[in-house]
């Protein structure tokens, strides 16, 4: 039996994963803002796994990433809702029922019809938020600290509960992926026909990854309003959208916990570059990404798989030999 | 007074610039299947190297009327020293690859070009409104026009006519027709595909870039007016349907009457009405207006 598809190993790491970055948080709180935004990222571009792992590139997750975010700073400003529970639930849910909706037209794409069907969804709202005051216009709305058990999170609060929320989700979502359904969009990307032949279909698994995509965009954007304390309309524009792809790739698309890698790996790079080389920074991505997708296609997540490989290889070898 | 006229005349317009800059991307993906992602960085710096020349030029005291020689020049350059570069030096060993690792591979081309632009011609904006100022204007009624959206428009009609002539007429058009329709076959009667996809991104890069020099002496040239064109040529090719030559005058046309008539009717919905124009001519029709009918492969 592979490990992959062992579920307390998943547990597990998912534990492993939350204890580590707590800790790290706590021993540097100078990077718990970083790690904070890195993981809510993180959490769209594991929508954007699932996406990838059926062949399919959204160029437009920026709209699910924005609704999220909008739909907290809205609330706050508008509604003066600001439960930290009620605010998440409903950026996730806004994000999941839009993309539940959109996904009936979206499903039916492929390759880069789908890429750019959801890069003009994405710019119709940043379009839409741009042109109305209402909406916060091209200065968008600040966004507060949250409430839960009727005190103010404080920003170390807010860091924990951003990790915990990432772990849980994360756990999830490889449980997921794991599950047949999460199994099938592999099998979509090698051969479509052939997986409707075998009796699933192939639109609807996508429709529902959709769903999940836009759900985890969404929730990723709430979180990550957050921390950032601010929310403007390029959160929709398609660049922001393009760096989700990127934070995927850099990942790697075997797991749930590649994202959230490729996340914090691209933010350290930023940071790095933003302080030596202030327009330099597009190029290093740039260049990153091409170099991983000729050497390392399958992410930053294929070295641990490689590593792995290559003990269990020894220790066949051991075997043998006694 | 009627909006009308105003309206049509400024979409009409628009449209032309929308061709020029989106018929490189269409011819491109015709040939290649390739959606080039660079393809707003090659008109960004299209325009940045005529800003250069023509700046270098009037610097001199030369006759300014040459200057419009130095745009096209500018994006010959452009166009040759790039498409080299992209093609020859890296699309040309990722072909076996799937399209959505080419459009990544091309999309990460975009990020490194986006930043060479600021690190060579560095992030002030240029102006040299010469080109545009020395034809004067033009006035039809109450309304005045600059006479070099004439140029604009000259250059689109020109560039469109030339490119179905060429493909429609001439043997190494006829030979390229080929290559659009069967690569196998084409390679099995001995034609050098390798070199067809080569000049076909030359001439592809140019034609972005002629888009961009022809329109710097119009605005200030600065570090991402390439960010938006990306997304008004795919909108105006994925309209028309990707690889198609009328396709893209047709979606350039529909663009540029529905972005001006937003203009004057309703200001606040002009920037999102192009999208949602492309997004609504996906859904009813997926692959394009002008887009083939595509057998499924198992």
């Amino acid at each position: 039996m592979n490990t992959t598809f062992n579920p307390q190993r998943t547990g597990m790491v998912a534990a492993a994963y939350t204890v580590v970055a707590l800790a790290v948080g706590y021993a540097f709180p100078q990077w718990q803002f970083l790690l904070a935004v890195a993981l809510s990222k993180g959490l769209v571009a594991l929508g954007l796994v699932l996406l990838l792992r059926s062949g399919l590139a959204s160029f437009g997750q920026g709209l699910y990433y924005c609704a999220g975010a909008y739909s907290v700073g809205m609330a706050m400003t508008y509604l003066e809702w600001n439960n930290l529970v009620v605010l998440l639930v409903g950026a996730t849910l806004l994000a999941a029922v839009l993309g539940g909706i959109l996904g009936f037209l979206l499903a039916r794409y492929r390759d880069i019809f789908f890429a750019m069907l959801t890069l003009a969804l994405s710019m119709i709202l940043y379009g839409l938020l741009m042109r109305y005051p209402v909406l916060g216009g091209s200065d968008g709305f600040n966004v507060y600290a949250p409430v839960i058990f009727g005190e103010k999170l404080s920003r170390p609060a807010l860091f924990a509960v951003t990790v915990i929320l990432t772990g849980v989700t994360v756990w999830a979502i490889q449980r997921y992926l794991q599950s047949r359904a999460g199994r099938l969009g592999p099998a979509i990307k090698d051969n479509e026909v052939r997986v409707e032949y075998l009796g699933a279909s192939a639109r609807r698994n996508i429709h529902l990854n959709y769903i999940l995509a836009a759900g985890l965009a969404g929730f990723g954007g709430g979180l990550s309003s957050f921390s950032i304390g601010h929310i403007d309309p390029d959160m929709a524009f398609w660049t922001t959208s393009g760096e989700f792809v990127f934070i995927a790739i850099l990942g790697g698309t075997r797991n749930a916990y590649a994202p959230l890698l490729g996340a914090i790996v691209l933010e350290l790079i930023r940071s790095l570059a933003y302080q030596y080389a202030p327009n330099t920074w597009q190029v290093v991505m740039g260049a990153s990404m091409l170099a991983l997708i000729v050497f390392l296609p399958g992410g930053l997540i294929s070295l641990t798989q490689r590593a792995l490989e290559k003990r269990r290889a020894r220790q066949h070898a051991q075997e043998a030999g006694l | 007074m009627s909006l009308l006229p105003a309206a049509l005349i400024d979409g009409v317009m628009y449209a032309a610039w929308l061709f020029l800059v989106a018929v490189g991307l269409t011819l491109i993906y015709g040939v290649m299947k390739i959606l080039n992602m660079a393809h707003g960085s090659l008109y960004t710096i299209g325009a940045y190297t005529a800003i250069t020349l023509v700046t270098q030029w009037l610097a001199g005291g030369s006759e300014p009327l040459f200057s419009y020689v130095l745009l096209i020049v500018a994006a010959v350059i452009t166009g040759v020293v790039l498409g080299i570069i992209i093609e020859y030096g890296l699309l040309r060993h990722f072909y076996r690859e799937e399209p959505v690792v080419l459009l990544l591979m091309t999309y990460a081309v975009f990020l490194i070009l986006e930043d060479a632009v600021k690190l060579i011609w560095g992030v002030e904006p240029y102006v040299a409104y010469e080109p545009y100022g020395l034809l004067g204007n033009f006035t039809i009624g109450t309304l005045s026009y600059p006479n070099y959206s004439f140029v604009i428009v000259g250059a689109a009609i020109l560039s469109g006519v030339a490119l179905a002539l060429f493909l429609k007429f001439t043997r190494y058009g006829k030979l390229l027709r080929a290559v659009i329709h069967d690569q196998e076959v084409s390679k099995a009667i001995n034609i050098n595909v390798q070199r067809y996809f080569l000049y076909t991104f030359i001439v592809g890069a140019m034609l972005a870039a002629l888009g961009g020099a022809l329109t710097a002496p119009t605005i200030s040239v600065a570090p991402g007016m390439g960010v938006d064109v990306i997304v008004l040529a795919f909108a105006v090719v994925v309209i028309g349907g990707l690889g198609s030559l009328p396709g893209a005058a047709l979606g350039a046309l529909i663009v540029g009457l529905v972005r001006s008539f937003a203009v004057h009717y309703w200001p606040e919905v002009e920037l999102f009405s192009i999208y949602a124009v492309m997004a609504i001519v996906l859904a009813v029709r997926p692959k394009g207006l002008f887009a083939a009918a595509e057998p499924r492969k198992i």
